[in-house]
């Protein structure tokens, strides 16, 4: 049913339950917000986005009022610029004026109010609380100082992600947004998907900074600094320079790494066909020796942080197989290592990743050589960062390729960074592991989308798989709860294969990913992808001539003792809270 | 952590409650009914019975000035800090206090006597500056006094 209203007099037309602010975006006009974020329910708590309706006095809130029909909506008068001119400045006399030092510095969205409002003096008196800068986890960094309460990161980890790390502690002036009884968020049941930091419109939360640990490594002569980089860094790091969301830089980031001073450079798309042979393998091998069913993918950290505290009886559905970082890392050790002669201890392994909980999982007890197989991640934020500092001008950068052998990958392994892109490249592969034959068409549209949760069959020559797809770790919920209870209950769970990926959308909406996601961007991130697919001749991960070289010359073949040395982990139960 | 954490009463009080709805704030009034707080432990236990997440049970905790997330010694002291105790040296009681045994705003002396709470107000301005001890009001206290206040309950 659609409804009509009216705009500052202009007419609009929406479907029922849209919302004042999303009609007036329609209208063509922008009501300033703070605290509401596409991705979350309207949570309306900094009240800037006040309107009226003709002929009443009433303060509205857009981004909490749906629309009615009939409705005569005002956004922009003298009395509501008057109320939001005075919420910013208040706002602004309890937040630092800090902006030269801070992370968000030109993408905050304070700052972009100030600015608009033409903010030039502070008349209410500065009310700033020194707050300590709680950075326990190494990873997620929190400075409530900055904070200015609109609460949406609390929002995320409840909605989006369900894991309830934060919640609104204290009250009034008091207020913080922190883990329950005064605990560093480490000890919190926290994750470290990093979606609080992508989702605070202010520098109050953000990445642990690594940038020196790479640079280090660069300028010392004795090491030889192997990097790779995830599928979803190359269709987003163009952001942060002017490029479009979903544009596929990833000749010039190759060249940019090499600039930098980056011995080799390697993909990480690699290790994602890699994952696809093991992980692969492993569903068929389960399959068809009555294996534990549904296979769980394992390439998501924050995926398996949250397991491993709220579904532990769950681990072993768990794939073995590591995380194509995890894997390109190990091999970069040891394969590639014994290949060029080169020492491991001298090899220093740089990871470029979409994702904060990757800064995180590289000091689980994973690694298959002692001193760690990846040494540093770095953000795609991190990296952009650098690249500006060194003056390169991204994007007019020739492009290059990346180093043998293990740098080359098909269009299995770029679809990695998307929900849903490891089930369909498993799939691609898994039909020929089945039949012996390949599938036509590599396409598996049941499982693309930002639909939260996707159901489908998959036909192997007669025998068929179900699987599941779910993004955004809250949505796993009710799926896991299902195969729990159907597990105790000693019934048949419906499902074979489930991917599972912590944020929004998979990797290209990932906690380390350029500030300013939401659908939209997500989307043409994804078709950036899905793009690099069908663009490569090879889009199955098996057909991938390095892949054949690497088993032939020195894993044998899939799941082989060496791989499992060198490619599979094991995971265990944690408590929520850690003291 | 002990498996016995509340009482009989406790725990069948908290059977009857699970899952109905605004079970929370009933259950954690009759934790600190019978713990006289709600101590970390026991809001674990609350928040593995109820199903409710431990941060959430935190943010209600702190919001109402109701509950005690401190153990309350045998006697709790109470020092009023509002406008006109604040201005006859309210807080130096608290400062003397802090030297005679140790005790901070939200904490518990070693011997597990006295807690102490900063309050404001408790009704009886004309006595500033005014502490009260296990409910017993003290008015017009100088810092020379506390100790002879406190000696009569140890
Ligand atoms: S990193 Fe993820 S899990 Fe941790 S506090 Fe932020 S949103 Fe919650
Ligand atoms: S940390 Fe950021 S997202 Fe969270 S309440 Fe503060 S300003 Fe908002
Ligand atoms: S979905 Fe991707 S970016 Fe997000 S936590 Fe998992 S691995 Fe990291
Ligand atoms: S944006 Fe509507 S109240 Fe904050």
């Amino acid at each position: 049913m659609s409804i009509h209203l009216t705009i500052n007099g202009i007419p609009v037309e929406v479907e029922a339950g849209t919302s004042v602010l999303e009609a007036a975006r329609k209208a063509g006009v922008r009501i300033p917000t703070l605290c509401y974020h596409p991705d979350l329910k309207p949570f309306g708590s900094c009240g800037l986005c006040v309107c009226k309706q003709e002929g009443s006095a009433k303060i509205l809130r857009a981004c909490a009022t749906p629309c009615a029909e009939g409705m005569k909506i005002i956004t922009h008068d003298d009395e509501l610029y008057e109320v939001r001119r005075t919420i910013i400045e208040l706002t602004m006399s309890t937040h630092p004026s800090s902006c030269l030092t801070c992370v968000r510095n030109n993408k905050c969205e304070l700052q972009k109010l100030a600015i608009e409002y033409g903010v030039r003096e502070q008349p209410f008196e500065e009310r700033i609380r020194e707050r300590k800068v709680d950075d326990s986890t190494g990873v997620i960094v929190m400075d409530p100082y900055k904070c200015i309460k609109c609460g949406r990161c609390v929002q995320v980890c409840q909605q989006l992600e369900g894991v309830y790390a934060l919640d609104f502690i204290g009250r009034g002036d008091n207020t913080t947004m922190s883990p329950a009884a005064n605990l560093p968020l480490n000890s919190s049941p926290c994750i470290k998907c990093g979606q609080c930091v992508v989702h605070c419109p202010v520098g109050a939360l953000y990445e642990k900074d690594d940038v020196g640990k790479m640079m280090k490594a660069i300028h010392d002569p004795t090491k030889v600094v192997c990097v790779q980089m995830a599928p979803a860094v190359r269709v987003a790091i163009g952001e942060e320079f002017g490029m479009k969301p979903g544009e596929i830089s990833t000749g010039k980031l190759y060249t940019a790494l090499r600039r930098l001073g980056c011995d080799y450079v390697f993909d990480t798309n690699f290790g994602a066909d890699l994952t696809i042979m093991e992980e692969g393998s492993e569903l068929v091998d389960r399959i068809k020796n009555n294996g534990v069913l549904p296979q769980f993918t394992s390439c998501c950290p924050g995926w398996i942080n949250y397991i491993e505290e709220y579904y532990p009886d769950l681990l072993e559905n768990l794939s073995s197989a590591k995380s194509p970082m995890m894997m390109q890392g190990a091999i970069t050790k040891s394969y590639f290592a014994e290949k060029a002669g080169i020492d491991k201890k001298d090899i220093y392994s740089v990871a470029i990743m979409p994702c904060t909980a990757k800064k995180d999982e590289i000091r689980r007890p994973i690694s298959a050589y002692e001193g760690g197989d990846v040494d540093v991640v770095l953000t795609t934020r991190e990296l952009a960062r650098i690249i500006s500092q060194y003056g390169i001008d991204f994007e007019n950068l020739e492009e290059s390729e990346a180093d043998s052998p293990i740098g080359e990958y098909t269009g299995a392994g770029t679809i990695f960074g998307v929900t849903g892109g490891v089930m369909e490249a498993a799939v691609r592969t898994a039909y020929n592991l089945v039949t012996g034959k390949e599938l036509d068409k590599v396409e598996v549209e049941s499982v693309r989308g930002l639909e939260t949760v996707k159901k489908g069959t998959v036909d192997m020559g007669g025998v068929s798989v179900n699987v599941a797809v779910v993004h955004g770790m809250a949505n796993a919920k009710e799926l896991l709860d299902e195969i729990r209870e159907a597990k105790k209950s000693g019934k048949k769970v419906p499902y074979d294969f489930i991917e599972v990926m912590a944020c929004r959308g998979g990797c290209i909406a990932g906690g380390g990913q350029p500030i300013g996601t939401d659908d939209e961007v997500r989307t043409m991130r994804s078709n950036g992808l899905y793009t690099d697919d069908e663009k490569c001749t090879l889009r199955r991960s098996h057909e991938n001539p390095s892949i054949k070289k690497i088993y032939s010359d020195y894993l044998e073949k899939p799941l082989s003792h060496k791989a499992h040395e060198l490619l599979h982990a094991t995971f265990s139960e944690k408590p929520l809270y850690k003291d | 952590m002990s498996k016995r954490m509340f009482s009989d009463e406790l725990d069948a009080f908290i059977n009857t409650w699970a899952g109905k709805p605004g079970n929370l704030i009933m259950v954690l009034h009759k934790v600190q009914e019978e713990q006289g707080y709600i101590s970390r432990e026991a809001a674990e236990e609350v928040s593995k019975r109820l199903g409710i997440p431990l941060a959430t049970i935190w943010g209600v905790v702190t919001f109402y000035h109701f509950f005690k997330l401190n153990k309350p010694g045998k006697y709790n002291i109470q020092v009023c800090l509002g406008t006109a105790c604040y201005l006859k040296g309210g807080d130096a009681i608290i400062e003397e206090l802090g030297k005679e045994i140790g005790l901070e705003v939200g904490g518990l002396s070693e011997d597990g006597l006295f807690s102490l709470e900063a309050v404001r107000c408790v009704g009886c301005c004309g006595l500033a500056p005014v502490m009260t001890i296990g409910g017993e009001v003290f008015g017009k206290v100088t810092k020379d006094q506390v100790k002879g206040i406190l000696d009569k309950f140890a």
